[in-house]
């Protein structure tokens, strides 16, 4: 390999990018708070098998579960977590007719259809889950 | 000069991952994390979990769940960490600790829901 070179970045001279250049402008601190609601998809897995835990140890398991969910750190962090998850949902779906191009009949579906498609998913999706945790 | 690398897969998996918690997570957090803390809507029983829990395909659809969106955190987080805060240099250690942590918060759902 090229001592002048790494996998990533030449030598030449090049000017340095600050490391907040995503606070210079509102679409690239958007992108980055994308990009972080990674981070509370991932919490919300975590709070998730918390509870799965909890539930499959028995009913005294799951009340200490409810108690330690009910401390206000945890929910802040839901609170905040439900935001970036939402933001997530939102710019994924509005996104999907870039990713899914789909021809029918040799026309492509427009990409209104698309978002709408997704849309109705997750409506039904989240019905689903409400009855399934709420529904008698 | 062709390079075969992983990154299809680490795509797919982001993406299918993306799909599961932007369909899923919400609602869930929403109600779980949410209302019942904050007393807006009274807990599920244990008893109705503890019925839903039982169902095979329940335990399969949150593994799923589960695990893809850890994938889908692995992968949008290492680029976060590589452009965001410009630390492509950093890379193995990063794929190493966001992949690393996906798969074993996945086992640990997989120890949780499948067996």
């Amino acid at each position: 390999m090229n001592e002048a070179t790494t996998p990533f970045h030449s030598k030449w001279y090049r000017e340095r990018t600050s490391t907040y250049w995503w606070m210079s402008s509102w679409p690239y601190f958007l992108f980055i708070v994308r990009e972080v609601s990674s981070v509370f998809v991932a919490w919300t897995v975590v709070f998730l098998l918390k509870l799965v835990n909890g539930v499959s140890h028995g009913a005294d398991w799951y009340q200490a579960f409810l108690h330690w969910a009910s401390q206000p750190w945890v929910i802040a962090l839901n609170v905040a977590s439900l935001l970036f998850v939402l933001f997530h949902a939102v710019t994924w779906f509005n996104l999907a007719p870039a990713a899914l191009v789909v021809n029918v009949g040799g026309r492509r579906v427009p990409g209104a259809l698309i978002v709408g498609g997704n849309y109705g998913a997750w409506v039904a999706a989240s019905a689903l889950i409400a009855w399934a945790l709420l529904g008698s | 000069m062709s390079t075969r690398t992983n990154e299809p897969l680490a795509w797919l998996l982001f993406s299918a991952g993306g799909v599961m918690a932007a369909m899923t997570l919400p609602a869930l957090l929403l109600i779980l994390g949410v209302a019942v803390p904050l007393g807006w809507i009274a807990a599920p029983t244990y008893e109705r979990l503890a019925w839903l829990l039982a169902n095979p395909i329940v335990r399969l659809a949150l593994f799923v769940v589960c695990a893809t969106s850890l994938l889908h955190w692995a992968h949008r987080f290492r680029y976060t960490l590589y452009d965001g805060l410009q630390l492509k240099h950093l890379h193995e250690g990063i794929n190493f600790a966001c992949y690393g942590g996906a798969i074993l918060g996945s086992a640990v759902a997989a120890y949780l829901l499948l067996l």
